[in-house]
C-alpha cells in the first residue's frame, strides 16, 4: 500500500472493498483491482491496451456507492474518493447470473468447442458448469476457411472479433448484425468466412474468448473441437516478411502445430495469414532431407523436367561428406583455373544475420571474390543506393511504428496491406485516429478507403509527380526554411531544376490533376509531422533511384527527418534483407556499408578475418548472371536465393544457370534454381535454428530454434563452415553466438547489442550506445553521416521507363506479390492454408480491357513480352487502371519472371521488374 | 512449361478469378449515385438508406455493396446499421424481396387488448404477391386502437373486414400527407395567433440580461423532461451552456413508449410552437446546429416539418443556429438519448456508457442538450406567462402540467392536459369513465416501463418519483393504459416482456439474454416465478441503459401484485390474449 502524501499529480485515491487504494487516475477499476491483486471476472474485456474496452458482457460488474445500478468496472476509470465494492451478494449474484444466462446458449462443457477457453474458466470461478435457463436454436458451423473453424454456438456476442477485425487491424471484415436476441457476427452481409473480404489474420481468433473462432490445426478432424495441447512454446520471430512480428511456435511431438503471435516491439501482439497459418510449409513431404548430386547421365538443358516431388529423376542422394567434397572441389577448380573472380555467391535475406555474415566472409576470403549479393538487388537497391548518397545511411530513419504520431503519412510504390500486413495496421489506425494519409500507386488498393487522398499516377511517371510535389512546395514557400538553412545543402540546384515543373506541366505525364497535386503537397508540408513509406513500385524501376532520390528531398524540404511521426522508411521486404544488408551480403561493402575499394577498410578486416580480401568491388545480381551467361562467371554458391525465379528475364538467367560449370545449391526444397545445381545441400528453416534477424525497423531480435530439421538436412552455418574449411579457411565456430560475437567486433551497429542481451530482452534496435540504453527508433536529429554532417538534395529528372508500350505490345506488365504467397513461392505454395486460399496463377486484368479482349474470369490468356511467353487464366481485377496488368511472380506454372526486363538502374543496378511492355491474347 | 509437383497436382485446383468479397457493379453504382447528393456524409447513412429503399422498395445487396464503395466503408459497417432497424428489408442475391405493400399491424399492449394480434394472424393468410401483413411495435396511436400503418401511413381503428380489404385499396399515403398539411397549424397561423414573438423578443434583445431572466423562468418553472427522465429542463440548459461549444442539440421525436401519443399530437397540430422552444433553446444556450429525429412511423410529421421548416428558411427565425431533420428507421431504442445520438451519427442505435454524459459530450463528441418534443412545446408558454404560471397548473406537491395519454378500456381514449400528480382514478373519470362493461383492475403508470399497479392503487399522485418510486414504478412518458377484468395480467406481462425482447439493442447480457429467456420462461409450462426474478434483478442491476434496467417492471409488478393470477396462468389455457412470441 502506498503512503504517499500528498497525492501525486495523476494519482487518485479510492476505497477498493473497504481498503484505501492508490491508482493512475487514466486507470479502469478493473485494472486498479487487478493491479491489487483483486479479480473480478471479465469476458468482453482484454486486458491489452491496444483493444478499447466494451462494457457489454457484464461480467465485470461492481458496486459504486451512490450509484443506482451496478457499472462495468472495465469501463470505469477510478476517481478520487470512489467507494468501490466487487464483494457484495448483488454484486456476485449480478456477475454469477451473466455467466449463467451465457452458458445456456454455449454447447454443453464435453462437447465444447474450447473447454479450456477463459470462457470455461470464468465459469470455474463462478462453480458454474451448466444453466438452468433455456437455450437459443442450434446454430451450424461454418469450415469454410481453410484455417479457421467459425462456430457461431459459442458466441457470447462480445463484439472482441469486431474489435480486432475494425479497430486493431482495420481489415474491415467482421460486424455485428441484427438487434437483441438476434445480434449476430457476420463477416461482410453475413457470408461464409471463407467467402468474405477476411484476410485471414487470425486476429479474431486469437481474441475470441469462448471458442467460437478457432485455428483448424489444434483442433481434430472435422473441426468441432480443440483437442491438440503443446508440449513447448518456443518463442521466435516470423520468417516472412519485414516487419518481423514476435511469435510463439507451439510445438507438439517435434512438429509445429500452430502459432501464437507474441507482443513485439514491432507487431505488439499482430500477426497476418502467412505468419500465423503459414508455418507447415516446414513440414512438407518435399523438403530436402539428404544432399544430392546430379546425376551424371542428366545434363542441365533437362530442367523442364524436373519434378520437385522427385528430385532423383535428376540427382542421387549422397553424404554429406561425398556432397560437401564434390560441391568444393568444383569451386576450388575454378577457382585455381580461373580465379576468383569466376565465382559468386547468392546469400540469403531469409537465413539469420549470422548466416549472412558467414556467407560474405566465405566469399570473400575463401573464394577470393567481392561477388557476394543476395535479393536486395531486385528489391530496394535503388532506394539504399539513394539514401546512402543523400543522407549518408541506407537504413529507415525512423520505425513504422511512428505512423502513431504522424500528421500526414505519404505510401508511395508500396502495397503494404499486402506486403507488409501488419505495418499496415499501424497506418490504418493511424488514419482512424486523424492522420492524414495519402496513397501514391497507379493501382487501387485497401489504404484508399482510409487515404484523404489517393493519386493513381500513369505507370513509370512517379518522378513527373514527385517533382511538382516539390515544385509546390518550393514555389508556394511551404518548405521549412530554419531545417533547409541548417541541415541541407543542394536546395538551389534542386528549385533550379523543378522550377517549370508546376503541377500543370506535370499533369499530363503523370495523369494527375494539378489540384490535386497542390492538394497534397499542401496538406503534407503543413503538417506538423509528416512520414513517408515507400516500396518496389518506387525501387524497380530503371529510374528507382530517382525515384527515392524525390521522396528524400520531400523529406528534408519539410523537415521531417529526426523527430516524432516523421520520416523515410523504405519498407524492407525479407525477414532479414536489412539485416543481411548490414551484414555486408553485397558486392560494394563490408559490413556496415564500409567500401570494400578502400585500403584502410579492408586492411581492418583482413586483421581480424585472418585472410586477404580482394579489392575490385563485385558484381551484382543481374550483372552476376550476365556474366555467368557470358561464361565469365562458371561457378556459383546459392544459399536460400531462387534466382531461377526472381531474376528478370528469366529464360535468359536460366540459361545463365544452366552455364556454370559449378552450381552449389544450399536450400530447404528443390527450388527451381536447384534443378539447375551440381550439388543440392539440404538446409535449416527458420525455425529450426537459433539466429538473428533484423527488421525494416533496424530491430535487432532473435529467432529460437523450434524443431529440429528434418532428416539429415543441417544448419546453414555448418554447411557454410564445411565448405570453407575445404577452401582453405580455419573456422570454428561452434554456435551462431560465436558468430554474432565476431559480428560485434566488425561492426560499430551492434554496439550495446549482445548475445546475453538478445535472449533476455528479445529485441533491441540499433543504433544502440551501451547494453544499458533503449536503442534509437529516430535517427539524425541533430545531423547526417554524411561528410558535411548535412542531407543533400539531388534533383531527379524524369526519364520514362526502359521498355515503352507499343502497338506490338500495347500493354504495362507490372509484376509483383500476393498476400498469401511469399515472393518465389517457395515456402508459401506449400503450406496447406495459403495455397487453398491462392491455388491458381492468375494475371489481374481490369475487368474493361478483359472484355475487349473476349475474355471473363477465368479464361485463360496468353501474355508475352520480347523475353518470353505465359499463360494463365484472368483475374479480374477493379482496381487496375486501363491497360495495365500485374502478374504475381510466385506461381511456377506460370512465372512472371519470365515476361520481365533486365533493365537495370544506373546507381542501384535494380532491374525494371515494375513496367515492361506488353501482349495479351485468349489462349487457344 | 509448368513444373509440375505431385504434391500440388493431387489437390483440386480451382481458382478466385476475382478479389475476395463482392465488387461493386457499374450498374448499382450508377443507381446509387444518381439518388445521394454530391458531397456525402458518413452520418447521413440512415437518410441514404433511405433513399435507396424508398426507390427500390427494399435494400439489395447490390445496392448496398455499391452504397459501401461509395462512401468508402466496409461492407460490414453497412449491413451492422441497414439491420439494426425494423424498417430497413435487407434482401441478399439468393433472396426474393417480399411485396413492395406492407401492412404493419400493431401488436403492443392496448393494440393487443383490442385482438389485434387476432386480425393480424387472419389477414396474413392471405399475403399475395403485392401485399403482406406483418407485427409492428407500437405506432403511437393507442387512442385509435386498434391500429395499423400502411407502409408507415396510420390506418386508425381496424377491424378485421377493413383489413383484409386494404390489399384493395389505394394506400393512405395521399390521404394521409393531405390531411396533416390541412389540419396542422402553418407558420402563418403560428405567427397570426403571437407564434414567434418571444423569440423574436430575444433574438433582438442585445440586453444580456434578459437572455438570463429568461434562464432564470426556465428554471424556476418546474418543467422537466417529458420524454420520460424527468430532468428539470432549466438545469439541463444551464450546464450544456456551460460546456465549451460548439455545443449541438438533439431533439427527441422518436415517440415509442407503448401508450404514448403526445409528441405525435402536439407535432400534428402545432409544430411551430415546438420549433419555437428549439429556437430559444439554441439562441439561449448557444446551439450551432439542432438535430430533430423524427421516428419513422411518423412519416405524415417528417413531411410536415420538411415543408415548414422550409418556410422557415425564408425568414430570419432560425438564422442563429441550422436545423437538420433525421428519420428514424424503426426501432424503440432510438428513443434513449445517447442510441439516437449513435442513431444521427448514422450508426447502429447502441446507448452508450454514462459517464461521460451527453451535456459533456454527446453528438459528434461534442456537448448536446437533448430534449423531448413536448418539453420544448412549453418553453414559449413560459416564457410569455412566467415560471409562476406554469407552476400553478399544478399544485404546491406536483408543480406544473403535464399531457397523458390515456388508452385502454375507457370509453374515450385520448390526450388528457391535467395537473401533474393526477391519479389514475382521476384521469379515468376525465375519459368518460370505464368502456361499457368492464371494471377497472389494473393500469400501467406510465408507458411498458413504469410497471403495473392494481386498481386498488389508484389514487397514486402520476408524477416524477413520489409513491410511484416506492412500488418500483414510474411515470416516465405519461402513459397510462387502463386495464379491466376482461384482461389477464400474465398475458400483459408476457406481451410487455416480447415488447421489449424486440426493442433490445442487444449489446448488453442482461438484457439481450434476460428478455430472449424470461419470454421463454413466461410462456413455458411452469410457473417459475423465482428464476423469473432472478433475471429481473441483473437486468435491474446490469443493464447498460433504462431499457434494461426497466424492462422487468411489468414482470415484477405482475409477480407482486397479482400472484395467484399469474400461477392461475399456468394451470389452464389463458383466454384474451395469446402470445406466440416470436419476433416479426
Amino acid at each position: 500500500m502506498n503512503e504517499h502524501n500528498p497525492i501525486a499529480k495523476n494519482q487518485v485515491k479510492f476505497m477498493l472493498n473497504d481498503k484505501e487504494v492508490y491508482a493512475h487516475s487514466e486507470q479502469t477499476i478493473w485494472q486498479a483491482a487487478h493491479t491489487q491483486g483483486v479479480e473480478i471476472p471479465h469476458l468482453c474485456y482484454r486486458n491489452d491496451e491496444t483493444y478499447r474496452a466494451d462494457g457489454n458482457c457484464r461480467a465485470c460488474m461492481v458496486q459504486i456507492e451512490g450509484e443506482r445500478t451496478l457499472a462495468a468496472s472495465c469501463q470505469r476509470k477510478v476517481s478520487d474518493g470512489m467507494v468501490v465494492t466487487t464483494d457484495t451478494d448483488r454484486v456476485k449474484n449480478s456477475q454469477k447470473l451473466v455467466m449463467e444466462l451465457l452458458l445456456s446458449d454455449h454447447p454443453d462443457k464435453e462437447i465444447a468447442h474450447d473447454d479450456s477457453s477463459h470462457f470455461w474458466q470464468m465459469a470455474e470461478t463462478h462453480s458454474l458448469e451448466t444453466s438452468r435457463f433455456p437455450s437459443r436454436p442450434a446454430i451450424e458451423a461454418d469450415n469454410s476457411h481453410p484455417a479457421i473453424a467459425v462456430n457461431m454456438d459459442a458466441c457470447i456476442q462480445c463484439g472482441l472479433c469486431v474489435r480486432a477485425c475494425r479497430e486493431v487491424q482495420v481489415n474491415d471484415v467482421i460486424g455485428m448484425a441484427g438487434r437483441g436476441a438476434d445480434a449476430h457476427i457476420i463477416f461482410d452481409f453475413g457470408d461464409d468466412m471463407g467467402a468474405s473480404t477476411c484476410v485471414g489474420c487470425g486476429e479474431c481468433v486469437q481474441a475470441c474468448p469462448t471458442g467460437a473462432l478457432l485455428p483448424k490445426s489444434l483442433m481434430n478432424e472435422d473441426a468441432t473441437k480443440r483437442t491438440i495441447t503443446p508440449d513447448k512454446q518456443v518463442d521466435s520471430v516470423c520468417p516472412y516478411c519485414g516487419v518481423g512480428c514476435q511469435l510463439s511456435f507451439q510445438v507438439k511431438d517435434d512438429k509445429i502445430v500452430g502459432v501464437e503471435s507474441k507482443k513485439g516491439p514491432a507487431n505488439l501482439g499482430r500477426l497476418c495469414v502467412k505468419g500465423r497459418y503459414g508455418f507447415d510449409y516446414i513440414h512438407n513431404k518435399e523438403r530436402l532431407t539428404k544432399p544430392l548430386i546430379r546425376r551424371e547421365d542428366v545434363p542441365k538443358k533437362d530442367w523442364h523436367s524436373f519434378n520437385p516431388s522427385n528430385p532423383l529423376t535428376h540427382f542421387r542422394e549422397a553424404s554429406w561428406q561425398e556432397a560437401l567434397d564434390t560441391a568444393s572441389e568444383g569451386l576450388n577448380t575454378i577457382k585455381s583455373t580461373h580465379g576468383g573472380a569466376a565465382l559468386s555467391g547468392f546469400g540469403s535475406a531469409k537465413g539469420s544475420n549470422e548466416e549472412a555474415y558467414l556467407f560474405q566472409k566465405l566469399i570473400r576470403t575463401g573464394f577470393q571474390t567481392n561477388n557476394v549479393d543476395h535479393c536486395t538487388r531486385l528489391c530496394h537497391a535503388s532506394s539504399v543506393a539513394a539514401l546512402l548518397e543523400n543522407i549518408g545511411s541506407g537504413a529507415v530513419t525512423a520505425s513504422f511504428s511512428q505512423a502513431k504520431y504522424a500528421d500526414a503519412i505519404i505510401v508511395i510504390g508500396a502495397n503494404p496491406t499486402v506486403n507488409h500486413p501488419v505495418a499496415a495496421t499501424f497506418i490504418k489506425n493511424a488514419a482512424q485516429r486523424g492522420a492524414e494519409l495519402f496513397v501514391l500507386d497507379p493501382r487501387a488498393q485497401a489504404l484508399d478507403r482510409y487515404a484523404t487522398k489517393s493519386l493513381n499516377f500513369k505507370p513509370g511517371s512517379d518522378v513527373s509527380l514527385l517533382n511538382a510535389l516539390i515544385n509546390v512546395i518550393i514555389s508556394e514557400e511551404l518548405y521549412d526554411r530554419d531545417y533547409v538553412n541548417t541541415h541541407t545543402e543542394g536546395f538551389e540546384q534542386l528549385a533550379e531544376t523543378v522550377k517549370y515543373l508546376t503541377p500543370e506541366a506535370m499533369s499530363p505525364i503523370c495523369g494527375i490533376p494539378a489540384e490535386d497535386i497542390r492538394l497534397v503537397a499542401r496538406k503534407f508540408s503543413n503538417a506538423p509531422a509528416g512520414i513517408i513509406f515507400w516500396g518496389m513500385g518506387i525501387s524497380q524501376h530503371t529510374h528507382g533511384t530517382d525515384n527515392s532520390r524525390c521522396l528524400i528531398s520531400l523529406a528534408l524540404l519539410t523537415g521531417n527527418i529526426g523527430k516524432k511521426g516523421a520520416g523515410l522508411h523504405p519498407l524492407r521486404g525479407q525477414n532479414n534483407v536489412q539485416g543481411a544488408s548490414d551484414a555486408g551480403l553485397i558486392p560494394m561493402f563490408l559490413p556496415d556499408y564500409q567500401s570494400v575499394s578502400d585500403p584502410q577498410i579492408r586492411k581492418k578486416y583482413e586483421a581480424i578475418w585472418q585472410f586477404p580480401i580482394p579489392e575490385q568491388i563485385g558484381l551484382t545480381v543481374v550483372e552476376i548472371t550476365n556474366a555467368a551467361f557470358n561464361g565469365d562467371i562458371k561457378g556459383m554458391y546459392i544459399m536460400g536465393e531462387n534466382p531461377a525465379m526472381s531474376d528478370p528475364d528469366q529464360n535468359h538467367a536460366r540459361a545463365a544457370l544452366e552455364n556454370l560449370d559449378c552450381l552449389v545449391v544450399q536450400d530447404i526444397f528443390p527450388t527451381e534454381t536447384a534443378a539447375f545445381a551440381d550439388v543440392i545441400l539440404p538446409a535449416s528453416a527458420f525455425p529450426e535454428k537459433t539466429g538473428t534477424v533484423t527488421n525494416t525497423d533496424r530491430r535487432v531480435q532473435l529467432g529460437r530454434q523450434a524443431v529440429p530439421p528434418p532428416g539429415n538436412a543441417k544448419q546453414d552455418y555448418w554447411i557454410i563452415q564445411e565448405i570453407a574449411t575445404r577452401m582453405g579457411l580455419q573456422w570454428s565456430y561452434q554456435h551462431p553466438k560465436d558468430i554474432f560475437a565476431e559480428m560485434r567486433i566488425v561492426m560499430p551497429s551492434l554496439t550495446g547489442i549482445t548475445w546475453e542481451r538478445l535472449e533476455k530482452e528479445d529485441a533491441v534496435t540499433y543504433p544502440c550506445i551501451d547494453e544499458h540504453s533503449d536503442g534509437q527508433d529516430l535517427l539524425f536529429t541533430e545531423s547526417f553521416p554524411t561528410k558535411s554532417g548535412l542531407g543533400k538534395f539531388t534533383p531527379a529528372e524524369y526519364t520514362p521507363p526502359a521498355e515503352e508500350p507499343d502497338d506490338e505490345y500495347p500493354f504495362v506488365l507490372s509484376t509483383g506479390r500476393l498476400l498469401e504467397h511469399w515472393h518465389t513461392g517457395s515456402m508459401t505454395r506449400r503450406s496447406v492454408v495459403l495455397d487453398e486460399i491462392e491455388p491458381v496463377a492468375e494475371i489481374h486484368i481490369n475487368p474493361k480491357n478483359l472484355r475487349s479482349l473476349g475474355g471473363f474470369a477465368g479464361t485463360q490468356l496468353q501474355i508475352s513480352t520480347r523475353r518470353g511467353v505465359i499463360t494463365l487464366a484472368a483475374r479480374l481485377d477493379p482496381g487496375l487502371p486501363d491497360g495495365m496488368v500485374f502478374i504475381p511472380f510466385c506461381f511456377d506454372e506460370a512465372p512472371a519472371n519470365m515476361l520481365t526486363n533486365s533493365a537495370l538502374d544506373p546507381f542501384g543496378k535494380i532491374p525494371e521488374l515494375k513496367f515492361s511492355a506488353a501482349n495479351i491474347k485468349i489462349a487457344e | 512449361m509448368a513444373i509440375s509437383s505431385d504434391y500440388r497436382n493431387q489437390k483440386k485446383r480451382s481458382g478466385n478469378f476475382k478479389p475476395k468479397g463482392r465488387i461493386a457493379d457499374k450498374t448499382a453504382i450508377d443507381d446509387v449515385t444518381d439518388l445521394l447528393p454530391n458531397q456525402l456524409q458518413r452520418d447521413m447513412l440512415i437518410e441514404y438508406l433511405h433513399l435507396i429503399q424508398d426507390k427500390y422498395s427494399f435494400l439489395s445487396s447490390d445496392h448496398l455493396t455499391a452504397l459501401a464503395f461509395i462512401m468508402k466503408l466496409p461492407l460490414s459497417e453497412v449491413w451492422e446499421v441497414a439491420s439494426f432497424y425494423d424498417h430497413f428489408i435487407l434482401v441478399k442475391e439468393t433472396q426474393t424481396p417480399p411485396p413492395s405493400r406492407t401492412i404493419r399491424v400493431c401488436t403492443s399492449l392496448t393494440c393487443s387488448l383490442y385482438e389485434s394480434e387476432k386480425m393480424l394472424d387472419a389477414a396474413s393468410q392471405s399475403d399475395t404477391a403485392e401485399i403482406r401483413y406483418i407485427s409492428a411495435p407500437c405506432l403511437g396511436a393507442c387512442d385509435q386502437a386498434p391500429v395499423a400503418a400502411d407502409g408507415h401511413f396510420l390506418i386508425p381503428k381496424i377491424n378485421p373486414d377493413t383489413l383484409q380489404k386494404l390489399k384493395h385499396t389505394q394506400s393512405t399515403k395521399e390521404k394521409n400527407t393531405l390531411d396533416i398539411l390541412q389540419t396542422a397549424w402553418d407558420m402563418d397561423a403560428y405567427i397570426n395567433s403571437g407564434g414567434y414573438e418571444i423569440l423574436n423578443h430575444l433574438k433582438q434583445s442585445d440586453d444580456k440580461e434578459d437572455h438570463e431572466s429568461a434562464l432564470l423562468q426556465i428554471e424556476g418553472s418546474a418543467l422537466r423532461g417529458l420524454g420520460g427522465a424527468g430532468f428539470p429542463t432549466g438545469k439541463k440548459w444551464r450546464i450544456v451552456r456551460q460546456q465549451a461549444g460548439p455545443r449541438l442539440m438533439a431533439i427527441n421525436a422518436d415517440e415509442g413508449e407503448p401508450g404514448t401519443f403526445k409528441d405525435r399530437h402536439y407535432l400534428s397540430s402545432n409544430p411551430h410552437q415546438m420549433i419555437e422552444g428549439i429556437l430559444i433553446a439554441a439562441l439561449l444556450v448557444g446551439i450551432s446546429d439542432c438535430y430533430i429525429y423524427v421516428r419513422d412511423e411518423y412519416p405524415e410529421i417528417l413531411h410536415l416539418l420538411r415543408c415548414e421548416l422550409q418556410k422557415l428558411d425564408a425568414t430570419n427565425l432560425a438564422d442563429h443556429t441550422t436545423i437538420h431533420l433525421r428519420r428514424g428507421a424503426g426501432a424503440y431504442i432510438c428513443g434513449e438519448e445517447s442510441a439516437m445520438i449513435e442513431s444521427i451519427e448514422g450508426k447502429r442505435g447502441l446507448p452508450r456508457h454514462r459517464p461521460p454524459f451527453v451535456a459533456e459530450k454527446g453528438l459528434f463528441g461534442r456537448p448536446t442538450l437533448v430534449n423531448n418534443v413536448e418539453t420544448l412545446f412549453w418553453i414559449p408558454a413560459i416564457l410569455k406567462n412566467g415560471a409562476d404560471w406554469f407552476n400553478e397548473q399544478g399544485t404546491t406537491e406536483h408543480p406544473g402540467h403535464r399531457t397523458y395519454s390515456v388508452s385502454g378500456r375507457v370509453a374515450n381514449p385520448g390526450l388528457v392536459l391535467a395537473p401533474a400528480g393526477i391519479t389514475a382514478r382521476e384521469l379515468i373519470e376525465k375519459c368518460g369513465g370505464m368502456a361499457e362493461g368492464h371494471s377497472f383492475k389494473a393500469y400501467l403508470p406510465g408507458g411498458a416501463s413504469g410497471g403495473i399497479l392494481p386498481a386498488s392503487k389508484a389514487d397514486i399522485g402520476l408524477d416524477f418519483g413520489g409513491e410511484l418510486a416506492k412500488y418500483g414504478c414510474f411515470v416516465g412518458s405519461h402513459a397510462i393504459v387502463i386495464l379491466s377484468d376482461h384482461d389477464n395480467i400474465w398475458d400483459v406481462a408476457k406481451n410487455l416482456m416480447q415488447f421489449f425482447k424486440h426493442e433490445s439493442c442487444g449489446q448488453c447480457t442482461p438484457c439481450r439474454a434476460g428478455t430472449d429467456k424470461a419470454v421463454s420462461i413466461m410462456n413455458a409450462t411452469e410457473y417459475q416465478p423465482e428464476l423469473l426474478s432472478e433475471i429481473a434483478a441483473v437486468m435491474r442491476d446490469a443493464s447498460i441503459c433504462g431499457l434494461g434496467q426497466a424492462a422487468s417492471n411489468p414482470l415484477s409488478c405482475a409477480m407482486r401484485f397479482f400472484p395467484e393470477e399469474c400461477e392461475r396462468s399456468f394451470s389452464c389455457v389463458s383466454t384474451g390474449l395469446n402470445l406466440s412470441g416470436s419476433n416479426t
